[in-house]
Order: structure tokens, then sequence, then C-alpha cells
């Protein structure tokens, strides 16, 4: 009888090429996505007169540093675009370039043209590559060298890690996303509370998920630590990816199938580490302060550090003073200034259904901006008249990118300025310098569009089926 | 990447948890050429608020000693270049964002671990002021204000420091393997190659 074994497990033998004595394996590397913060690894590659190893396998996209508004860009922009159009071009790599069709945030198109599939090896240079493990793949983020290395002979090295799997049984409530799952166990947890592990979502609650919701619970792995995420595909899975432009068809579409219904936990796999929560409990969340760990039901009071313990006291004290909030005032009382929808966290359509059926008929007390997660979304979400509620209420409807979330394209919040944010970071200056985060899911930011400060979504969605 | 085995020089303490990358290095300097040097960027926003950030008093510091999670967050590689164009060697915490104790140890730094403890003690010692620090990368050890104590690293991650190993060389010896690999993956799978 062969022992039972994780879905990490079986993935990691599927791709294990030789494993050195020190325990780091080569792994096959399936997929690699590249976008303009790769020009250091193409510059290490041009350095030693390499060549990309394998560029069928190899996708770059302009997604950073894309503009998302009309008007002149910027020279040092325009330059990182062109790099990447250079490196791409000299390299045989397909890009999707600002004027494809395709064009998007890489963890958006990724799942959108079929090239994320279960059971592959994907890596980006970039920490939210752990969304891909939401249809069972094998995917997470590298550094620069890394990437250098993946160009250059389309492996990794890596040691495998150790394995944690969250359960949420039950069924959400109204107005409760994957947002939601995602910031309460982190909250639980901590930013570090799955450090080298992988995770596996698991539980009725993370089944009844669409593909949309379990991306953005894996994509947000990172922010609890975790090396990736990953969700054991199923029939939802399948469902959405029939047909897509690089997924495969006819035979071997047969094939996969069979092949990826065989990815999943055995019965008596163990994990090092197994953490349960009831989806009854997760709340509609945001955060305070300057780590995703900062969570807590919108319905809370910002915490008193006079009331945390040591290290923890002086962390919520200079949080506090950063974010411009005081202990104990009610969360639902904190004003913002402005909203932004959007990002590989959020950017995708349910996500722009879910604000728009709050924001439909009614008016944002404040500015912001909603940034697609991609140009086919962007067409989607124009043809099922979503745009046109957002600009209605007075939002604005922007191009795909990462906007907002990292503020690379000129997209920022302003100093002081407080921000409901479809996000995944609220590190101190992440949307700009001296920019105030709040994180939450699309809904809770159409909330406080509405209201003018964070708001509990659930009342706003009475009456609304 | 040279490789090394003992670091003398001075320690200075940051006695923050979750110094994330973004922190480290803000997006909006990473457009710059490397060959500028990233240095002036290291927690630069920190830096220009506090005159008195403890990076701003010392002239020198070769050792980091912080609180966990340090380097969380996004990957960029560019936080570890501007930690060592400032001439940091080591970084001192209970714990580091994997992605970014991966692409330290590329580039020649340290992330050494301690336990919450002896972090706490140094912290409390140092305060502002910056403390003597020697590291031996060979025992695993260092001596930072007169303090010994082991730290815990990785020992594939001690042999990379130690000897400056570039993977892509030592990947280049198992090419035969690679190809071997890719043609047995892709005959048993096709479905896993991009659909034309």
């Amino acid at each position: 009888m062969t022992t039972p074994q994780t879905l990490l497990a079986k993935l990691w033998a599927a791709h294990e090429i030789m494993q050195r004595e020190d325990g780091t394996s080569l792994l096959w590397v399936d997929r690699h996505f590249v976008h303009e913060g790769s020009h250091h690894a193409f510059a290490k590659l041009d350095s030693r007169s390499k060549k990309v190893a394998a560029p069928e396998l190899t996708f770059g996209v302009v997604d950073h540093y894309a503009p998302t508004r009309a008007g002149d860009v910027a020279p040092d922009i325009r330059r990182m675009i062109d790099t990447l159009g250079r490196n791409a071009k000299a390299h045989g790599v397909r890009l999707f370039d600002l004027r494809d069709p395709g064009q998007g945030i890489v963890h958006v198109i990724g799942p959108e043209q079929g090239l994320t599939l279960p059971g592959l090896l994907i890596n980006c240079g970039d920490s939210h590559t752990s969304t891909h493990g939401a249809f069972g793949a094998l995917a997470f983020g590298v550094g620069a060298t890394e990437v250098a290395h993946i160009l250059a002979t389309q492996t990794i090295w890596q040691k495998r890690p150790k394995t944690m799997r969250i359960t949420f049984e039950g069924v959400l409530g109204v107005g409760v996303s994957a947002k939601d799952m995602a910031l309460h166990w982190i909250a639980q947890l901590g930013a570090d509370g799955a450090r080298g592990h992988a995770i596996e979502y698991a539980g009725s609650a993370v089944e009844a998920l669409s593909m949309e919701g379990r991306l953005t619970l894996c994509n947000l792995s990172i922010e609890g630590g975790a090396r990736l995420g990953l969700v054991a595909p199923d029939q939802v899975t399948f469902e959405y990816l029939k047909g897509r432009n690089f997924a495969p068809k006819g035979a071997a579409w047969d094939q996969a199938v069979e092949d990826w219904t065989k990815l999943k936990t055995d019965s008596a796999a163990i994990f090092d580490q197994e953490v349960a929560f009831d989806a009854a409990d997760v709340a509609p969340t945001v955060t305070w302060g300057t780590s995703p760990e900062d969570a807590l039901p919108i319905t809370g009071h910002v915490p008193d550090p006079d009331q945390l313990g040591g290290a923890k006291q002086g962390q919520a004290r200079a949080a506090l003073e950063y974010m411009g909030l005081s202990a104990g005032m009610r969360l639902q009382d904190v004003a913002v200034d402005e909203v932004f929808i959007g990002s590989c966290t959020n950017g995708r359509i349910e996500d722009l259904r879910l604000a728009a059926k709050v924001l439909a008929g009614r008016k944002a007390k404040v500015p912001g901006l909603v940034s697609p997660g991609s140009a086919a979304i962007k067409k989607q979400a124009e043809a099922e008249g979503l745009a046109q509620i957002f600009t209605d209420a007075g939002l604005e409807w922007a191009d795909s990118g990462c906007s907002m979330c990292v503020g690379m394209n000129g997209d920022r919040v302003d100093a002081g300025k407080r921000c409901a944010s479809s996000t995944n970071r609220n590190f101190k200056g992440r949307q700009g310098r001296g920019a105030r985060t709040h994180l939450m899911s699309p809904a809770m930011v159409a909330a406080a569009a509405v209201s003018g400060h964070l708001a509990d979504v659930r009342p706003l969605l009475e009456g609304r089926s | 990447m040279s490789g090394w085995t003992t670091i003398t020089g001075r320690a200075v303490a940051l006695p923050q948890a979750n110094i994330d990358t973004d922190q480290l290095i803000a997006a909006r300097f990473m457009s710059a050429p490397r060959s500028e040097g990233y240095g002036r960027f290291l927690l630069h926003d920190a830096r220009q608020d506090q005159a008195d950030h403890v990076l701003n008093r010392h002239d020198r510091a070769d050792v980091l000693v912080t609180r966990r999670n340090f380097g969380s967050g996004s990957s960029r590689e560019a936080a570890v270049y501007a930690l060592v164009d400032f001439g940091i060697k080591a970084v001192f915490a209970p714990s580091f964002g994997d992605i970014f104790a991966s692409n330290a140890v590329n580039n020649g730094l340290l992330p050494a671990r301690l336990t919450e403890d002896e972090i706490e003690m140094l912290i409390g010692e140092m305060g502002q002021d910056d403390a003597p620090a020697t590291v031996d990368l060979i025992s695993g050890t260092a001596v930072i204000g007169g303090h010994k104590m082991s730290f815990d690293l990785d020992p594939a991650w001690q042999q990379k420091l130690v000897n400056g190993w570039d993977d892509i060389d030592l990947t280049a010896q198992h090419s035969d393997q690679i190809t071997k690999f890719r043609a047995a993956r892709f005959a048993a799978h096709p479905w896993a190659l991009p659909a034309p």
C-alpha cells in the first residue's frame, strides 16, 4: 500500500528532476510569466550572453507600469514598458502588450487565457503568483536572480515547504466573500503565520467558492507568509478552463481532466499543521493598521495599544500614528477620502459585479478609481452595464493594470489621504508615500464609497438579490 | 558573486516587526538601473521622516538586528539590492519573508535567525547606539555587543554564501537530466503545453 500523499507532495513529485543531498530539489517549470519588473533578470541573462531556454513556455505582460488613464506617460514608465517589449522580442517571448486584447494583470490573465492549468508549476517574479494555486497548480513568486535562472534553464532550485491545511466548513454569510476569509485567517495566525508552508484550502466553504473567489483566497496566501496556496481542482475548475485560448483541446483536454481529477490530497494524508475555521464566524472584515494581520470585523473598534502586550504594543502604536486613528474608535466612524477597486486580488468580473450591486442607484460620497483586472474584463463589464453603474455613482472607470495597488504607474494615493481599497497590502507607503490604506472586499469598498466612511455592506445589500 | 566566511563591523537595531520590502524600497525607485546604486533608497521615507533614524545616526552599518517577519511582502529583489548597496552584509531576526531570504542569499546577504529572546535582549541593550559585531558563517555564530550566539541558517544556504555559488552554473551540470525530464513530461502530459 502506498503512503497517503498531500496534493503538494503529488505536485512536487511531478516536477522534481533531481534532489541534492542537502534536500534541495531541481524543479521543472511549466509556465514562466514575466513583466516590466523582470528587467534585472533579462539584464543578467544578457550579461552572460544567454537566451531564454523555453520561450514557448514564457509569457510576458505589461501590468505593473501600465497606464490606466488617458494622458502623457512619464518617461521612466515608458522606458520600463519599452524595455520589456525589447526583451520579449529579442528572446521570442509572446508579449501581451498594452494594445493586446489579452492584456491585464499577470495573475488575472494567466487563468483567463487558460495558461494557468491544474498540475502545472508556475513561476513569476511577483509574490502574488500564489494566486494560480487556485487551480491546483504549484505556483510561487520568486526574485530577480531566480527569474534569470528560470529564463536560462526553465528550472528552479527549491526546498519543499511544509504543509498547512486551512479548512473553512459551513456557509459564508450574506456580504461575506473570499477576501474576508483571507483577512480572517491572517488576523488569527499573523502575517508570518504560514511562513515556510504551502497552504491547502479545504472545506465546504472553499468548495462553494467560484474560481474568482478561490483566486482571491490563494492570492492572499503570501500575506500570511505562505510560500503558496492551493485548492484541489474540481468541476468548477474544469468548467472555468474549458475552451479558453491556451487550454488543451480535444483528446488533450480529455486526458487533462483525467489527470487533474487525481490532483487531490489522499484522505489519510498528514499535514504539518491543521487549522479550522467556521465560515459562519467570518464577518465583513477591514484592516486598521499597516500589516494585513491588523484586520477586524467591521463591527469592531480600533484596538488600544495599551491593552496589547510586548512588541505588539509598539507595533500597534506606530500603526495608529501612521494611520491617523485613535484607540477605541468605531471602525465604522473612520472617514475615507477615496476608494479603489481593482488589483490581482479583487479585479475580476465577479468582484466588479459585487461592487456594482452595492453601487447601483447610489452615489459615491468620495472620489474613486475602478481598474478592471484585464482588458477582457473591462469589455465584459461594459457589456454587462457594470461600467455604467460605476460612472453613474461618480467613480472613474479606467484601463487595466496593477494601478493604485502598487502605485508604479502613477496611480497613487496622496500623503495623509485614506483609501478604502480592494487590494492586498496596507503597508506604509504602498499606495503612495504617506498613503493610508484600509483593505477590504470590493463590496465593502463600494459600501465605504457610498457612505463616506468604513461601513458594513450588509444593510446596503438588503432587498438586492 | 563572491563568497565570504566572516564579517567584522558595526551592528544597529531596527526595533520594528514586519518591515516589508515596500518599506525597504518604495516602488517608485525601482525603475532605476542598478548601476546607479540602490543604497540611497534603503528605508528612504522612514529615514527622511525621522532625522534621528538609526541609519541616519551612524556612518556605517554592516549588520541589522530587527524583529520578526523582516522582508515580508513583495518579491522585489531591489529590497536586497538596497540593503547590500547600503553596506549591510547580515540581518538578524526571528523570522524572514521566504522570498526575501532566498533573494538575500542569492546576493551574498546573510538572513540569520535568532530567537525572539535573543533579539529582544539585543534590541533592549543597543537602543539607538551601534555595537561591534562579528559573524562567522562556518561556525554559524555571531558576537554582537559582546554576546556570542549561534544563529539558525539552512545548511544549503550556508554553503551558497561561503562559496558564492551561482545557480545557473550549478544547473548547467544537470542539463541532460533537464532535457530528458522535459521530453518525458510533455510526452506523458501533452495538455501541459500551451495549446497552439
